[in-house]
């Protein structure tokens, strides 16, 4: 697979890197790392070769980069990426039995993605919704104040969306 | 009712918009701050007494008065919209729904320090909240308040948003600064400062959101006035993410005249412990802060009456005291087991750990394993007294503090909580089936829900 950014997302990249002075794209980096991991779920070498290319970075300048943030998926992961706080504020507030009430409903333990490829379980740690925990988060938004009942009804409309979206 | 300086507009319906936020009142502090010189605006700020409220609180109109200013070299304001720390959530408050308060308060910051391209970095895993900082931002700049010759001042701004990816570490300003220039968030060795030489090898002012929020009542009341609300050095008012064991966790803003008994137990913040169950102990300002007793926390070891600000929360040093810090104020009450909670916070960091110093890199896998070992009933008391010994090795030993944030929390721990390490190692099987309980350190009182 050639990898290859959509236009909307080249032209993005410009107005990225207009932001900063000139000679300092390197600066765009991380924006642009998420670009590409939207659009392609993960970051693969050949993604983040075609990153380093786009920014004038050597390879490795990129690679150091995408290993040290932990929101940079470096392997494929499912349709749905599940992240559940397991911090201490969430922790006292029943996060351990949340997680383990997904891993059950779905099969997998955290770190695994189901067969389908639909869900994968992540645990991570504190996300800044301590006052609404225990959350998660699911792609853009937080998912908080979760309950068992919660968590199947996420599970529930992940299913159906990714019906629809086949 | 306590004074509301940041959070007095937050019940408005569509304060968020631009519209109903000038309204309000909006951007009055910069029609008054372009009328005035950047220097005048330090001063002011200078004279509140407005301390950093990322959790260090350092002056800001000192860490202002500080930046260079060589002939022809660019200078940065950087906005610490990294808010990592666990239980702190207030940045995220102040963002969400009152985006155009942050950024009138960035315009009038970046106007006082000569700031013509100003970043804001947050946390990447906000991930909604760049959309309305960016509305926010092309409301302002479609009405003026941002671009060139604003209000035919002469002065010219931009303010751009920049995504982390995953790193507490980038809350520290150097590491911030290393993410904004995409590398890898490595603090770096001071000095330099970045004041003299930050983001690009510019000089570079960093201040948390909340802060570069709060210089726009400074601005509208003038610096003396705002002195005057607070007690002694801790001037103007604070927020407080409350959560944990309580009835209404929530942010709350507080003029840090009031005691933490009425913080936890009044209705109008807290609303007091949750389920009926009593208040064990507390972490008032952010995980990197000493855990207090119950007993420690509401009054001094003096006995004296303990209230919500720098002076009293931190009175009899780390023996006895904690921080303000970020105002992450973590509740836990009765059921809640010390040795398990602190298991997760060193898990925390050292996820957290940059690993560019050993005894942070280290250590804090080392305290992880033991607290695991112990929480799991396979302790022995000699692990008791390496965890000691590992958190003072830590401290005091690293490039940036992440090494104290890791240590502090530890020690607080075994400090006072002993007796329940020591349980857990005691009684390997009952450890695994039930908590330690109160022991002498309770509030007595038992709040019914």
């Amino acid at each position: 697979m050639s990898i290859q950014f959509s236009s909307d997302r080249l032209s993005k990249v410009d107005e990225i890197v207009a932001r900063y002075p000139e000679g300092k794209q390197k600066s765009a980096l991380i924006p642009v790392l998420h670009l590409a991991q939207e659009q392609f779920g993960w970051l693969s070498a050949e993604t983040m070769d075609y990153v380093a290319s786009l920014l004038s970075l050597e390879p490795i300048e990129v690679y150091e980069v995408a290993t040290f943030y932990s929101m940079f998926n470096l392997k494929p992961i499912g349709k749905y990426l599940f992240e559940v706080c397991q911090t201490g504020p969430c922790m006292i507030r029943g996060c351990d039995d949340i997680i383990a009430y997904i891993g059950e409903r779905l099969g997998i333990k955290p770190g695994e993605t189901t067969s389908d490829g639909l869900f994968t379980l992540k645990t991570v740690e504190c996300l800044g919704a301590c006052g609404y925990a225990p959350m998660m988060q699911l792609g853009k938004y937080y998912k908080e104040h979760l309950t068992k009942e919660k968590v199947d009804a996420i599970i529930e409309e992940c299913r159906k969306n990714a019906a629809v979206n086949n | 009712m306590g004074v509301k300086l940041l959070l007095d507009k937050a019940h408005i319906e569509g304060i968020r918009y631009y519209d109903t936020y000038r309204k309000n009142g909006g951007y009055t502090s910069v029609e008054k701050a372009l009328k005035m010189s950047p220097e005048a605006i330090v001063e002011e700020v200078k004279k509140s007494g407005l301390r950093g409220r990322g959790g260090a609180g350092f002056p800001t109109g000192m860490k202002w008065s500080f930046i260079a200013k060589p002939e022809g070299v660019p200078r940065h304001l950087v906005c610490n919209a990294d808010e990592s720390e666990p239980g702190t959530f207030k940045d995220r408050y102040l963002m969400e729904f009152l985006p155009h308060l942050l950024i009138e308060g960035l315009i009038v910051s970046s106007y006082a320090l000569g700031s013509n391209a100003t970043y804001i970095y947050i946390r990447g895993e906000y991930a909604w909240i760049p959309d309305i900082l960016e509305q926010a931002i092309a409301e302002a700049k479609a009405n003026g308040w941002l671009g060139k010759n604003i209000l035919n001042s002469g002065f010219d701004c931009e303010i751009y948003v920049q995504r982390g990816a995953g790193a507490y570490i980038c809350g520290e300003e150097t590491a911030l600064i290393e993410s904004l220039e995409g590398k890898r968030g490595n603090p770096r060795i001071k000095p330099p400062f970045p004041a003299v030489k930050g983001v690009w090898e510019r000089p570079t002012v960093v201040n948390n959101v909340e802060t570069l929020a709060a210089v726009v009542p400074i601005m509208n009341m003038g610096g003396e006035e705002y002195a005057k609300i607070g007690v002694g050095r801790s001037t103007g008012t604070k927020l407080i993410s409350a959560c944990g064991n309580i009835n209404k966790p929530g942010v709350y803003e507080i003029d840090m005249t009031i005691s933490v008994e009425e913080f936890i137990y009044s209705e109008e913040y807290c609303g007091g412990i949750a389920n009926g169950k009593r208040l064990k102990a507390c972490i008032p300002g952010g995980s990197s802060v000493p855990v207090l007793p119950a007993n420690l926390l509401l009054k001094t070891a003096k006995g004296e009456t303990r209230y919500m600000n720098y002076e009293s929360l931190s009175d009899g040093g780390f023996a006895t005291g904690s921080m303000m810090g970020s105002g992450g104020f973590i509740v836990y009450d009765e059921d809640q087991c010390i040795v398990k909670n602190t298991y997760t916070l060193a898990r925390f960091y050292r996820h957290e750990s940059c690993g560019q110093c050993s005894p942070c890199r280290e250590g804090t896998g080392w305290m992880e394993k033991i607290l695991k070992k112990i929480d799991t009933g396979k302790g022995s008391h000699s692990d008791i007294d390496l965890l000691w010994d590992i958190q003072r090795k830590i401290e005091g030993n690293t490039i940036c503090p992440l090494g104290d944030a890791a240590a502090w929390p530890v020690a607080a721990a075994i400090r006072h909580f002993r007796d329940e390490f020591e349980w857990h190692v005691n009684n390997p099987e009952e450890c695994l089936r039930r908590n330690y309980g109160l022991a002498h350190y309770a509030d007595e009182r038992a709040v019914i829900a």
